[in-house]
């Protein structure tokens, strides 16, 4: 038998090895119970309204009749008023984080303001914006009613904090060093900004953005006051038009009496989810594509 | 004794009196008295009581210098002395940095280079700068070395096509990438990266170019060509170094400075100072001043 003096053993006691295991077994737990909440969701609709799941689903309208109900005019009003909320939301956002890291200058009163209601906007809860929404919105001053157009714009207001903290981060992470680069040659403050700044902030832009959508598409609360009505037989037609969204199609039909009906809506929820993993997964890919291509 | 004579290298030393100790056996204490500071004919720069803050820190100060063209100088001295502060205030780089102010001239040939009137980007066109770390666009090889003309005007594809070759090959690094011209800058190693971004910097043909400790993220070999490099730049560009491997200094500058940290005892504040600047070779063997021998010498980091 070889003898050895050298010893390779654990000298680390054994209270901390159970410590350093409990821990790992904790943050297991964790992140187990959290997925199985969402699998447990996606379970128990599947089996209440897997049946259901047909193209008739997306292409009937509401109707009274369970067997021609179907969630169109509410997926297209959720398509019609979140595309226009991030189109409305995104240029502006995305501009005003490039302002404040680019081209604020020195961190003053002024900028710092500009922050801090930054950060109270994004805490504010839906539903005050869906009532600043209703008065100077749909009533008031600007008077534009019940339509695409006035709840679009109050998403925007609900997104827009998001996407200028995220845009912000993805501006600040992108080296100091290409821009010291660019300037070096030259380049004017702008050119070394979009030509080197803006797409190397994209990909975390891009993701951040989407993100933040997928949550505006849950969204129903403000669009409760702005005259999202849950039976509308028609698609939008224009931003001036009536609408309904998918989340308060699904809470109609669930609060129906008619047991059917409420099968119905567990349907409406799988769509609801199907849509949003669609985003999240388009986000995810979009991300590593445009990482892959930095890097060639 | 005539200003100019028709010599190379110290003919730019258009000196005002014989220096002494120019024999390096003669180093007694009577070379020790400082000789008269460096002129040159034409120099690219003139510094006069040059000093730099940030706030109410004062980096460096009392810089009186000027740096020849067409030849290498190079800023030597402990962390902290200002001499990275004090190249970065040549191209204006050191605008960047909230806070940073500059005083007394600065002279880039005739012209103030912090005269309200100059443009802090035409500066930079004329007076490149490579960093510490190579610092690569996350495009590639021929789209980095096509960013500053890009930025500096439109050129056609067929010009760009010759600057791009042209600059890579002034920086001894055409062959090696040739072939993939079309391929990110990011895959290649560290010293072909730092070798691009000084092709980046001659493809805008900038008269200067400030290198600030160059070689300190590359290994030995690297380090080699870029020194190798540096050495058949300096025929048609001015090169300013700073760097904190002395043996480089010696090997590849014809001038060094050497600034120190003095340190205000009532105050406890920091300050740059400008101890010598005088001929690399004299700088390394007979220096006028104690504090540059004891530093060259290694008694004193």
């Amino acid at each position: 038998m070889a003898t050895t003096s050298t010893s390779l053993e654990s000298r680390v006691s054994i209270d901390r090895r159970i410590k350093d295991f409990s821990f790992t077994i904790f943050l297991s737990v964790s992140i187990i119970a959290s997925l199985a909440f969402i699998f447990y969701i996606i379970y128990r609709l599947y089996n209440n309204a897997g049946f259901l799941l047909s193209w008739d689903l997306v292409t009937f309208f509401p109707s009274y009749d369970i067997d021609t109900a179907g969630f169109q005019s509410s997926i297209m009003g959720s398509i019609w008023v979140v595309g226009f909320a991030t189109l409305f939301a995104v240029p502006v956002g995305v501009m005003t984080a490039l302002y404040l890291e680019e081209f604020a200058g020195k961190r003053n009163r002024f900028t710092a303001l500009i922050e801090l209601n930054i950060q109270n906007l994004a805490g504010v809860p839906a539903v005050v914006f869906g009532l600043i929404g209703l008065a100077f919105i749909a009533r008031g001053p600007l008077s534009w009613g019940f339509t695409v157009g006035s709840a679009a714009i109050v998403l925007a207001m609900l997104i827009l904090p998001v996407i200028i903290i995220i845009t912000r981060e993805a501006i600040r992470a992108v080296p100091p060093s290409y821009k010291e680069g660019a300037l070096a040659l030259g380049a004017t403050h702008w050119q070394a900004v979009s030509k080197l700044v803006i797409p190397s902030a994209v990909p975390g832009t891009a993701t951040g953005t989407i993100l933040a959508v997928s949550r505006a598409i849950g969204e129903s609360a403000p669009l409760l006051l702005l005259g999202a009505l849950s039976f509308v037989t028609f698609n939008p037609t224009g931003l001036d038009s009536g609408f309904t969204i998918l989340p308060l199609a699904i809470f109609k039909y669930a609060s129906d009496s008619r047991e059917e009906f409420q099968v119905l809506a567990s349907a409406g929820s799988l769509i609801l989810l199907a849509i949003l993993f669609a985003m999240n997964l388009f986000a995810i890919l979009l991300r590593d594509y445009t990482l892959r291509k930095r890097n060639v | 004794m005539s200003m100019i004579s028709n010599q190379s290298q110290a003919s730019k030393v258009a000196a005002s009196e014989p220096r002494k100790g120019s024999n390096p056996m003669s180093s007694s204490t009577a070379s020790r008295k400082p000789s008269e500071p460096l002129k040159f004919v034409d120099p690219v720069f003139t510094l006069k009581d040059v000093a730099v803050s940030y706030g109410n820190f004062v980096a460096v100060s009392d810089v009186n210098m000027q740096i020849p063209s067409h030849d290498i100088t190079a800023f030597i001295g402990p962390s902290g002395c200002g001499k990275s502060t004090l190249l970065r205030t040549l191209n204006r780089t050191n605008d960047l940095i909230p806070g940073a102010k500059v005083h007394g001239s600065l002279f880039y040939h005739d012209a103030d280079l912090y005269h309200p009137s100059a443009s802090a980007v035409e500066v930079r066109r004329r007076i490149g700068m490579v960093f510490q770390k190579p610092n690569p666009f996350p495009k590639s090889i021929y789209e980095n070395i096509a960013f500053g003309p890009k930025v500096n005007g439109r050129p056609k594809k067929s010009e760009l096509d010759d600057i791009v070759e042209k600059s890579l090959k002034s920086a001894a690094l055409w062959d090696e990438v040739k072939d993939r011209l079309n391929e990110s800058a990011l895959g290649l190693s560290g010293g072909q990266q730092q070798r691009l971004c000084i092709a980046r910097s001659i493809a805008v043909e900038p008269e200067v170019i400030l290198m600030d400790e160059p070689c300190s993220a590359l290994d030995p070999i690297a380090t080699l060509r870029i020194e190798e490099l540096m050495a058949e730049l300096k025929k048609q560009y001015t090169i300013v170094i700073v760097t904190h491997n002395m043996q480089q200094a010696a090997r590849v500058s014809s001038y060094t400075a050497f600034y120190v940290t003095e340190v205000n005892l009532t105050s406890d504040r920091r300050t740059g100072k400008l101890v010598e600047f005088n001929e690399t070779k004299k700088m390394f063997s007979t220096p006028d001043d104690e504090r540059t021998e004891a530093y060259v010498t290694g008694k004193m980091g």
